[in-house]
Parts: structure tokens; C-alpha cells; sequence
């Protein structure tokens, strides 16, 4: 890996804002060639890909393609086994990331507010109170996506779509240049994807790098310009119509199914 | 009504020190049992809490029934046994669970050979069940310090243990050092497991921890409320228990555990995240 993790950096005094502080720069990742594995596991072989802000990306492809993989291999979560991983601009911790939603506990003693002052943290540190601008900010998160009257709403009432949302202006505070979202609609209502989606268009018009894995080829079509199709050694990128065309699709399903049965015997 | 409830503790200075142990060993108890219960952890206190008894009998062995080499020796082992199972699970197929359970059987066993070889069945009994009537003022001192740091510290790093609790990958990609905060806790449960034993004996160490705990989680949802919900019900649960073992003549640590047991119980029915509750609210 190109990248180094910025070891100086100090998440309790440095005050972020990621995207003014590289002029010049287009923010980018450039992926060569990368392989992950998990062990007696090859998911991801041979990937070269590149991401440029700003731009709305999908990822799609077949179940256990490696999608969510690669997402944690450039948020190294996980570790990759060859090529090459370049960040143009920005630092990995510039990254904002919202991991599969089944992963938390909706019945967790928070409030919305609490939750998504946590954005926030980075540039309040452990001690600091937040300012009222900070304050202000909270609420404008908030009220982008649709709940501004719930900061004190303990978290266990809330629905899935809501529960998501609360997410999303997390996502907001933290005002990465980056984004990368893993499955963001999944078991979410119709409403609040249109809701999400419009918000995914704005932080692209921000000039932030927003990829978004994604389960449904219908979002994909509908809303992604751009869609990295992936499927165990079929890659292919580039403007969504022309990648998700319905050969390629079923070349992918065959990709993997091949790949699965080498597999499996 | 005063000769029931307040006299013995006035009369008696065993008890006096008793109840103050207690209360001491409750403020730091509460928060640090909510966090285990949040955190998923209920079976690392406990792993720990059997592994503290090996530390406490090598303890025994070296300086006697002092609590405070006692309490070094059980910190020390109870700690080393906290990583072992964790890295154990980390590098094998084993889960966490898995793991733990195995590290404090075998803890236990070795913990009571070494003492019913080298002691005696009453130094044994002390260990498990610990001797709350026989808090000295050394241990009590010991005691209060290990809930003052443990109430400075979680003041300290109250807000990332919190967003490490509910969001883990979160905060491990905003780069918020989630591990440290981790380590630091996992130090406070052992301390404060330390603390408890002489009161309660390891077997029911975290008793004092857990059921609090748990009760809290039926009466409130903002972590600061559990905190002091869980805090509340551990002093009570030591005056009461106190009170009780004074009155009927129990064995203090089990009578103390007890009344946190009929605690939660209660709670489990009138609580307001409780069964009748919840019952009439799907209704």
C-alpha cells in the first residue's frame, strides 16, 4: 500500500475540515491491481480501479463478490495481499464510512442527538463542550434529513428508515471528503431512500468522492452515474449504462458461479 | 424502626466499616457493570472475576490474609487472563465466549487447589465468599481509592468509551484510538472486581456488578441515568443485604447479592422497560 496511515496526526487537537486543506489537489483513489483474501479465500483478485471527486459511485455485483471487501480493504479493516492502493489529497482518516447497518444496537442508550454528535467528534476531542455553532450545526444535520424535532428521542423508538437517517446526518458532521457506504438502503422504506439519495447528489455537488456498495440493480440504474461492477475477477467501471448492461451482468453471475464451484471442488 | 434499620450500624464499627465498604465498592461497581452490560461483556467480568481467584490464593500465599497483596495478585492474574482470552479468540476459531469459559474454569480450579492445599477450608471460604464484617481500615482505604479512580477515569474518557460501546468501527475509522479506551476498561472491571472480592468473594464479586447493571437497563435510556440507577441499586443493595445477614444471621456477601436478585426481579415486572409495561404497551 501507497498510503501511509498519518501517524502524526492528533484526533484530539487537530480541527478538520479535510477538503479545504488541499488545494489544488483533485481528491482521488487509485486502485492497482489489488488482491484480498480471506484465508482459503480469494475474494478479490486483480482489481485496478480509479475513483475521482466529485463523483457518485456504485458498487455492484453478485453476493459474496467482494464488494463490502473492498471497501474495507481501503478503509484497512482488512488487509490486502498485493497491488496497490493510492489516495490522492485527502488522508485515511478523511474517510467517512457507515458500515452495515445490522451491525449496532438499536436498543442502545442514546439519544439521536448524542448519536450524532458523535460526527462531531474529531473536532471537539474527549473534553471540549460543544460550541453553540457546533450546536447549530447538529441541528442543521438534523433537519436535512428530515428530523428536526428528534434530538432527544431516545434511539430504541425509532424506525429502520429513521434509524438510518439519524446515520446519515452523523455522516453530515463528520464532513469527510470522502464517503463510502456500505448496503446504506438495505431494509429501508422507499421514502427515505429518495430522501438519502437526493442527500448522496448534494454531497456530490459539495465536490466530495461518495461510493456506495448496493445490493439492487434498479438504485443503481436509477440513481448512480458511475458503477464499478465486480464479481471475482470481472471488473469493469465506468458510466452506469454502459456497465450495467445485461450481458455484463450475466457475465458477472457467471464469473462468480464459475469461480464458486472451482471453489467448491 | 431506628433499632431495626439504623442502630446496628451505629453500634457495631465492624458494620459500620461494612456498610461504608460497601457503598464505596457500589458508586464504583455501578457505572463500570453498565458498561459491561452495553458492551456485550457480561462473560469477560465474569472470566475475569474467577481468574482474580488464583492472583488472590498466590496472594493468600505470600503475605496472608492481606488484602492489599491479596488484591495485587488477583489484579495481575485476573488481567493477564482478560488478554490471554482475548488474543486466543482473536487467533483461533474459538469465539470470545468460547474462549473465556475455558480460561476461568482452569483459573478456578488452580485458584482452589492452591488454597485448600496450602490454607485451610475457612481461608478458602473467605476467598470465594469473602469477609465484608472483616473490612479493615487498610482495606477500606483500598477500597474507596480503586472507586475514586475508577469514577475520575470514566469521567475522563466518558464520551469515546461511549461511541467505542455503541459504534466500535466508527470510531477505529476516524481514527480514535477504540483499543486504548478498551484496555483503560478493561483495567477499571479488574480493579474494581479487586475491590469487591474482599466484600464478596470472587464467586459473587460480580454480583455487585451485573445486577445493578441490568436492573438499570429496565428503568432508564440515557447511559447517565443508568449510571446512577445502577449505582442506587447497589448501595441499597449492600445496606439491605447488610441488614439482612446483621438480622438473620446470613453470611453477608450472598444476602447482599440476594437483595440485588430481588432487585432485579422487581424491576423485571414493574420497571418501566419491564414485562408488565412492555405487555401494555403492545397492546
Amino acid at each position: 500500500m501507497e498510503h501511509q496511515p498519518n501517524r502524526s496526526w492528533n484526533p484530539f487537537k487537530t480541527n478538520h475540515s479535510a477538503i479545504e486543506q488541499i488545494p489544488g489537489l483533485p481528491i482521488a483513489i487509485d486502485i492497482q491491481n489489488l488482491s484480498v483474501s480471506y484465508p482459503n479465500n480469494r475474494v478479490i483478485e486483480g482489481l485496478t480501479c480509479h475513483f475521482e471527486a466529485p463523483e457518485l459511485w456504485a458498487i455492484a455485483g453478485p453476493n459474496g463478490a467482494g464488494k463490502s471487501t473492498l471497501l474495507k480493504a481501503l478503509l484497512e479493516l482488512q488487509k490486502n495481499n498485493g497491488g496497490k492502493i493510492a489516495f490522492h489529497g485527502f488522508c485515511p482518516c478523511d474517510i467517512a464510512y457507515l458500515a452495515q447497518q445490522n451491525q449496532l444496537d438499536r436498543q442502545f442508550p442514546l439519544t439521536v442527538g448524542d448519536t450524532i454528535a458523535m460526527g462531531l467528534f474529531r473536532e471537539v476531542g474527549i473534553f471540549r463542550k460543544y460550541t453553540p455553532e457546533q450546536r447549530d450545526k447538529m441541528q442543521a444535520a438534523l433537519e436535512q434529513v428530515g428530523l428536526g424535532s428528534f434530538a432527544k428521542t431516545p434511539l430504541r423508538a425509532l424506525s429502520g428508515g429513521q434509524f438510518q437517517r439519524v446515520l446519515f446526518a452523523r455522516l453530515i458532521l463528520q464532513d469527510a471528503p470522502v464517503i463510502f457506504l456500505d448496503e446504506p438502503f438495505t431494509g429501508v422504506d422507499g421514502r427515505t431512500i429518495d430522501d438519502l439519495m437526493k442527500l448522496l447528489q448534494f454531497w456530490v455537488k459539495e465536490g466530495r468522492l461518495v461510493i456506495a456498495v448496493l445490493h439492487g440493480v434498479d438504485l443503481v440504474q436509477d440513481y448512480f452515474p458511475k458503477t464499478l461492477l465486480i464479481a471475482r475477477g470481472f471488473y469493469m467501471a465506468g458510466p452506469t449504462e454502459e456497465v450495467m448492461t445485461k450481458e455484463n451482468m450475466k457475465l458477472a453471475v457467471s464469473a462468480s458461479r464459475q469461480w464458486e464451484s472451482e471453489f467448491i471442488t | 424502626m431506628y433499632e431495626f434499620f439504623i442502630a446496628p450500624f451505629l453500634d457495631y464499627i465492624f458494620l459500620k466499616r461494612a456498610l461504608l465498604a460497601c457503598t464505596a465498592l457500589a458508586l464504583g461497581c455501578g457505572p463500570v457493570g453498565v458498561l459491561l452490560v452495553l458492551r456485550r461483556m457480561s462473560l469477560m467480568g465474569d472470566a475475569l472475576a474467577h481468574a482474580i481467584l488464583p492472583g488472590a490464593a498466590i496472594g493468600f500465599l505470600v503475605g496472608g490474609l492481606s488484602l492489599p497483596i491479596m488484591g495485587l495478585g488477583g489484579f495481575l492474574v485476573g488481567f493477564i487472563v482478560a488478554l490471554l482470552a482475548g488474543a486466543i479468540s482473536r487467533f483461533t476459531i474459538l469465539n470470545e465466549d468460547a474462549s473465556f469459559a475455558g480460561f476461568y474454569l482452569v483459573s478456578l480450579a488452580i485458584g482452589v487447589l492452591i488454597v485448600s492445599t496450602q490454607g485451610s477450608q475457612v481461608d478458602l471460604m473467605h476467598l470465594l465468599f469473602g469477609t465484608v464484617l472483616a473490612v479493615d481500615n487498610i482495606s477500606l482505604i483500598m477500597v474507596s481509592s480503586i472507586t475514586t479512580i475508577t469514577l475520575v477515569v470514566l469521567t475522563i474518557i466518558y464520551r469515546p468509551l461511549i461511541i467505542e460501546c455503541f459504534d466500535q468501527g466508527f470510531l477505529r475509522v476516524i481514527g480514535g484510538r477504540g483499543s486504548l479506551y478498551h484496555f483503560i476498561f478493561l483495567i477499571l472491571v479488574a480493579l474494581n472486581l479487586v475491590a469487591a472480592f474482599q466484600a464478596l468473594g470472587t464467586l459473587m464479586a460480580l454480583g455487585m456488578m451485573m445486577l445493578p447493571a441490568v436492573s438499570s437497563r429496565l428503568w432508564a435510556h440515557h447511559v447517565w441515568s443508568l449510571f446512577l440507577f445502577s449505582s442506587f441499586f447497589a448501595v441499597i443493595s449492600g445496606y439491605l443485604g447488610l441488614l439482612l445477614s446483621y438480622h438473620l444471621e446470613w453470611p453477608s456477601g450472598p444476602s447482599i447479592i440476594l437483595i440485588a436478585g430481588v432487585i432485579y426481579g422487581i424491576s423485571l415486572v414493574i420497571a418501566p422497560f419491564g414485562a408488565l409495561k412492555q405487555q401494555q404497551g403492545m397492546a
